[in-house]
């Protein structure tokens, strides 16, 4: 009957430690899920005289991933967004965060280029407004403009098939 | 050992390098950068204030500070705009919400279950403290009739 007291404590403390193990300290849950798609206005990659903004994807639902050439996992993420632009389910916008124009390009001629524009924040910026902290990151805008869904690190078959695509099944059933 | 010393040496004005040095026509300014970027969390670093961390981030998240300051914005304004882009984390004191109410009651509580064990032990000790058994009772009237006797 003692030692019942010290042993109830251990596995409330195995059980909450096991809790913590399991839980990714890395994964800040975004501010911006539910909220208009933050504002910016940026040169595009490929035609730096024209300008891309959010605003004009109003209508669509679309992805916006965040990379950058000098970004490791951007490389492991590539062939899955090439893959999963190919198949044409949804336009792809790339923020190529604080990179240089002609690295970014030369590396979308060697590893395809999935995106519909790329656009140039160069300073960080918008990435900053979008709350940026670890690239690559994608984010999920629906037909209103409001940012539903925020994956930081890549994407990979795994998350693409259980998060991604069922929910933009969902939302491109919603009314825009 | 000398040379990896004078390497290391060649090397630590890089590490300097990285912490910008920001002007400010007042001294109340510079203050209020510095416990801003003292209590706003580096996102990449996790365990740093963005005062501290060399991420590059960090670097940008003050540069942000700097230059709401000199644009008049005030303190509670520019802690919005962290929160606003990366949630209440970039806070190392949390608000009071409810998503937060277990991290700020946690230690209250802990320290309440605490006194509490405490106060219950001293209470059932005291109370076999003062109510000696039957038969403890019976043997000292034995004693005491012993000693009596002789």
């Amino acid at each position: 009957m003692r030692f019942l007291i010290p042993l109830g404590i251990f596995f409330v403390l195995v059980i909450f430690l096991g809790i913590g193990l399991k839980l990714n300290p890395r994964e800040v849950p975004s501010p911006l899920i539910g909220k208009p798609a933050p504002h910016f206005q940026l040169a595009q990659l490929h035609t730096p005289e024209q300008t891309f903004s959010p605003e004009q994807m109003k209508g669509k639902v679309w992805l916006l991933n965040v990379w950058a050439s000098w970004c490791v996992s951007c490389r492991a993420e590539h062939p899955v967004l090439n893959e999963f632009a190919r198949r044409g389910q949804v336009e792809i916008i790339g923020l190529n965060y604080k990179d240089e124009p002609a690295d970014a390009r030369q590396w979308l001629a060697q590893l395809g280029n999935p995106y519909t524009i790329s656009v140039m924040d160069t300073e960080g910026m918008a990435g900053l407004d979008w709350g940026v902290y670890g690239v690559p990151e994608t984010f999920v805008i629906d037909k209103k403009g409001l940012v539903r869904f925020k994956l930081t690190g890549p994407v990979d078959p795994n998350n693409l098939q259980t998060e991604i695509m069922p929910l933009l099944q969902t939302l491109n059933g919603e009314a825009g | 050992m000398k040379i990896l010393f004078l390497v290391m040496l060649l090397f630590s004005q890089w590490a300097l390098a990285t912490i910008e040095i920001y002007e400010f026509p007042d001294p109340v300014h510079e203050q209020r950068y510095r416990a801003l970027t003292e209590e706003l969390r580096c996102l990449v670093c996790q365990n740093q204030n963005i005062a501290d961390s060399h991420a590059e981030l960090a670097q940008d998240l003050r540069r942000k500070v700097y230059e709401m300051i000199n644009a008049g914005q005030s303190d509670d304004q520019i802690v919005q705009f962290m929160i606003d882009r990366y949630g209440d984390f970039v806070l190392y004191r949390p608000p009071l919400n409810p998503k937060t109410m277990i991290l700020w009651l946690a230690p209250v509580l802990t320290v309440a279950a605490g006194l509490f064990g405490f106060w219950f032990l001293l209470k059932r000790r005291r109370q076999s403290d003062q109510q000696p058994s039957d038969a403890d009772l019976q043997r000292i009237r034995d004693l005491l009739k012993k000693s009596d006797n002789q």
